[in-house]
């Protein structure tokens, strides 16, 4: 059988937990249908990443390294993937669906003119193909596809396929030489500027405490970023507050927005417009504080508080603290 | 200037998503549909440049049925100078791959500096179409971007990326996906919507290469438990603690 390749990613020098995630996902393929994992890490030095992609199952790590696989752009990237394909001549092809991974997974399925399943929540082989499931609409519906070309082009979506348990092995790794063209240097990256306060990304977040039309102002956000504090969880927004101005779109969660499934989903002041329920509904846990009892939120919540949320929440975050001051 | 926005007819985002007789796909009796809203950012967009430049031309085109049309129309409201209607009774069956290669088919043969998509369209979430056009064009393409100024034969975008946002310079021609928070869209005024009507619409044919993923069934999400009402007001406060420690076992 034909490998398993894995695509990689890390950003200032760290592996993403998604391409470990990724990695553990393709070691599960690969012992039912008794092949190899191989892992493919490009970067500026790929060293460092190479003792934790092996821990978490592949077989072997290939590398691309240079100054110009420092940060991802895409064309440097449909190079390096393109050269691993073309090496280990895989059956499929993973990589996390987060902004980067899907940027690629798509170039790359343009070069060998297969489309790519994007943001797949679950992944079988079956009768001699894969099959997968993703949500579209934003999650109103899930559809399940069938590749019907090799390999099969897959991006997993963060946080849903569980990490597999950490082995130490002896790693065996290969250096793939990518030589650019001009071609592939048509896009540089002058700067990356890092929001003030170190930011969550809200596809990645265990926790997310998200704020709506509720919030009245922009300023008033600043309570339910205490309870997000002491939760250690991302701040999200309803289309309401975004299109307010009283939050920066990259917190938007809903259909035009992010798709999210945290462990823990907190609506505050959040109607819960179907919009917004398709991006936070597979979130395994949601608790809603809305005033109107008649809210759809509540339709969807675990645990619901009818109430005023500028008295509920900072009521939320008192108890929070006694607790963890009883224990 | 010659930007380009490819656009795509979608069911509105109020809709409520119900599963057609065939089991895999969309009930679509009583749906109604708009411009997807990533694309509409994307066409503001491209307005914007070439009303910034104080010349140009805006093409909007699309791979889809002939109701397609009414959205290409839309988008001749909003201000776009011309559109191309690639026809295509299957549209909605056809993958990513295909729809790409259609669309750099018809506009391998048109003039552009400057290609612009929406980041995905909100039907079908595929988020890939734009990667795939720039390959088969051989054009440089960068995603999700919330800012561009061009100036001549390069532009200068930020792209949007986790806890922040790169700056990235781009030799044009190339193909950009917009991002949320790029612009706030306009809305066609009363003079482009009776302009539109005078403004040429060509409808075009393409060859669609066979399908490399298959849709075979559609079903609606788990079902969520019944929503459950803790309390009210602050009273509810400490139940609700109990039941994240205890029940739920988050905190």
């Amino acid at each position: 059988m034909h490998p398993i390749l894995v695509f990689v990613e890390q950003s200032n020098g760290q592996i993403k937990k998604t391409s470990l995630e990724a990695v553990s996902e393709a070691r599960r393929q690969a012992d039912t249908i008794k092949t190899e994992v191989v892992a493919l890490v490009i970067a500026e030095k790929a060293d460092s990443f190479v003792k934790d992609i092996v821990s978490y199952g592949a077989n072997k790590v290939l590398s691309v390294e240079g100054a110009d696989f420092k940060e991802y752009l895409t064309a440097p990237y449909i190079r390096a993937v393109l050269a691993a394909v073309s090496k280990v001549n895989p059956m499929a092809v993973l990589f996390s669906a987060t902004p980067n991974g899907k940027d690629l997974a798509g170039s790359v399925g343009a070069e060998l003119k297969i489309s790519v399943i994007q943001d797949c929540i679950s992944l079988n082989y079956d009768s001699g193909a894969f099959v997968a499931r993703r949500p579209i609409y934003a999650g109103k519906s899930i559809i399940t596809v069938k590749a019907l070309k090799s390999p099969a082009l897959v991006t997993l979506r963060p946080k849903v396929f569980p990490l597999g348990t950490a082995v130490s092995q002896t790693p065996s790794v290969e250096k793939l030489s990518v030589s650019l063209t001009a071609e592939d240097k048509r896009v540089k990256l002058k700067e990356v500027v890092q929001s003030g306060q170190k930011k969550m990304e809200l596809t990645e977040a265990d926790i997310i405490v998200s704020g709506g039309r509720g919030m009245k102002a922009p300023e008033n956000f600043k309570v339910i970023e205490e309870l997000a504090g002491m939760l250690n969880a991302a701040v999200g927004a309803s289309r309401a507050a975004v299109d307010s101005g009283w939050r920066p779109h990259t917190d938007q969660v809903g259909q035009t927005g992010k798709t999210v499934c945290p462990t823990l989903y907190v609506a505050c002041g959040i109607s819960g417009a179907i919009q917004h329920l398709a991006g936070m509904s597979s979130s395994k846990c949601i608790v809603a504080i809305n005033k109107d009892p008649d809210a759809p939120i509540f339709k969807v919540a675990n645990y619901g508080v009818v109430g005023d949320l500028f008295e509920v929440v900072p009521a939320l975050c008192q108890e929070l603290r006694r607790d963890r001051e009883a224990n | 200037m010659n930007i380009i926005t490819c656009i795509k007819r979608v069911p509105s985002t109020e809709t409520n998503v119900r599963v057609g007789s065939d089991g895999k796909s969309l009930e679509t009796s009583g749906v109604e549909y708009i411009l997807s809203p990533f694309d509409e950012i994307a066409l503001e967009e491209s307005l914007r440049v070439k009303e910034k430049l104080g010349a140009g031309d805006v093409t909007a085109i699309t791979v889809g049925t002939s109701d397609a049309a009414t959205t290409l129309r839309t988008c001749l409201a909003m201000g776009a100078d011309k559109a191309v209607h690639i026809k295509d009774a299957d549209s909605f069956k056809r993958d990513p791959f295909a729809i790409a290669s259609a669309l750099a088919s018809v506009i391998k043969a048109m003039p552009y500096n400057l290609i612009l998509c929406g980041k995905q369209a909100v039907d079908d979430d595929n988020s890939q179409v734009g990667q795939m056009l720039a390959r088969l064009l051989n054009i440089p393409f960068v995603s999700l971007i919330t800012k561009l100024e061009v100036s001549g034969a390069t532009a200068l975008v930020q792209r949007e990326v986790s806890g922040g946002y790169e700056v990235l310079e781009v030799t044009l021609p190339a193909v950009l996906t917009a991002q949320k928070g790029l612009n706030e869209p306009r809305y066609p005024s009363l003079k482009g919507i009776m302009g539109a009507k005078k403004k040429p619409l060509e409808e075009k044919t393409a060859t669609f290469d066979s399908a490399t993923i298959e849709t075979i069934k559609m079903e609606y999400p788990p079902s969520r438990p019944a929503g459950r009402v803790v309390g009210k007001g602050v009273e509810a406060v400490p139940e609700l603690v109990k039941l994240l420690k205890e029940e739920a076992k988050i905190i």
